[in-house]
């Protein structure tokens, strides 16, 4: 009976903790969508704090670390645009323009290394 | 970065994109200007002064005062400074008054005849000057801050540029790869590496910028660069257009040594 009610409750915990993120992933994409909306109107830093709370919210969310490398590269964040498109990277490998974004980042930064005496 | 690189990837990119599925819009291409810091923190200065350079190798160019005029020039157009137009200073001469009495120096001749006055045109037989190792007996000027200092009270103290210029012909014979065009039977053509066996010539520039601050006279930065270049030996290059090819390949770095530089690009924004 004891082990019954447990398998029970740890159900109800899983299917909570699911539909929990879910909405997450919901909350987390619109934030994402938002980021890209401010892009284009030029607004970097109002980008950053969304994509920074969407990474919060679901913090698997490669295409929202990608968007933050592409961020904070643009405002000269090379550290923290690296451990984005890393993350980005170990999230989802196979992504060709997670990949492209980072190779072309590291031509940069590498650049940047060259120059500091 | 190179730019083959770039180019390599601006082709190779939207193909690659083409061929992926269209994702449900789920991609963005955006502009982005990464920028780049300059190395040396030069918020303290408004005004430069390109002094004047302790030169050596080739008299076939005064390298002194062709580094002085190009270095301005750059700079008015490439940066914010306000750039000082004053006399170019015969800094070899300095460089051997001050030198006078040392043993290093005596070692070499002591005479001052084979820097400035070759410049100023007393060399009749033309020829070498100082050697690349000369000039780095020299080089004790720019440790002298209170000279420095001195100068940079004269121009209300500004950031200094000065340095070395190295600037001598070079040959190098051995055997080249090159491009050649071959018909086959039915008359196609293609291009084939062919080695051979040349003689070339060309010229070397050593050039070491140093940055010195005008107020204190305390060395900022300094920065060392060579590049040659060679060509056929039937090619006859003068030396000036030698000098500012090589000295082409130099201005980036030099310009990122004092401003700011902005890289444009694309990245694609996922959803």
């Amino acid at each position: 009976m004891f082990i019954r009610s447990a398998v029970v409750v740890c159900a109800l915990l899983a299917a909570s903790a699911h539909a929990v993120t879910a909405d997450e992933r919901s909350d987390a994409r619109a934030q994402v969508e938002f980021g890209i909306e401010v892009v284009r109107n030029g607004l970097w830093k109002e980008a950053i704090y969304r994509w920074e709370r969407a990474v919060e919210i679901d913090d698997s969310y490669a295409a929202a670390w990608n968007n933050l490398g592409i961020a904070y590269e643009h405002e000269g964040m090379f550290d923290k645009a690296r451990e984005a498109y890393e993350r980005a990277l170990d999230l989802d490998p196979g992504n060709l323009m997670i990949q492209q974004n980072y190779d072309l980042f590291r031509e940069i930064n590498d650049r940047i290394n060259e120059l500091d005496p | 970065m190179t730019a083959s690189t770039n180019s390599i990837r601006n082709v190779v990119l939207p193909v690659l994109l083409a061929g992926l599925p269209a994702c449900g819009g789920s991609f963005y291409e955006v502009p982005v200007e990464t920028p780049l810091q300059p190395k040396l923190d030069v918020s303290g200065f408004q005004r430069v002064l390109v002094a004047g350079f302790v030169s050596g190798g080739s008299d076939e160019v005064d390298t002194n005062l062709e580094t002085a005029r190009l270095l301005r020039s750059q700079l008015r157009s490439n940066s914010e400074f306000q750039v000082i137009d004053a006399d170019v200073l015969e800094l070899t001469s300095v460089a051997e008054e001050q030198s006078a009495g040392r043993p290093e120096f005596e070692a070499l001749g002591g005479n001052g005849e084979t820097g400035a006055d070759a410049a100023n045109g007393d060399d009749e037989e033309g020829g070498e000057s100082y050697s690349e190792d000369d000039l780095e007996i020299l080089e004790h000027i720019f440790a002298n801050a209170s000279y420095w200092q001195e100068l940079g009270e004269e121009y209300q103290q500004p950031l200094i540029v000065t340095g070395t210029v190295y600037f001598t012909p070079h040959q190098r014979s051995g055997m080249v790869t090159r491009q050649r065009e071959v018909y086959d039977e039915f008359g196609r053509r293609r291009v084939a590496p062919v080695r051979a066996y040349r003689d070339r010539r060309g010229y070397i520039l050593s050039p070491k910028f140093i940055f010195i601050d005008g107020r204190t006279g305390a060395t900022l930065y300094t920065e060392r660069h060579r590049e040659e270049i060679l060509y056929d030996a039937s090619r006859n290059t003068p030396a000036l257009s030698s000098y500012f090819e090589l000295m082409d390949r130099l201005i980036p770095s030099f310009l990122s040594t004092l401003s700011a530089e902005t890289i444009k690009g694309t990245r694609m924004l996922l959803k």
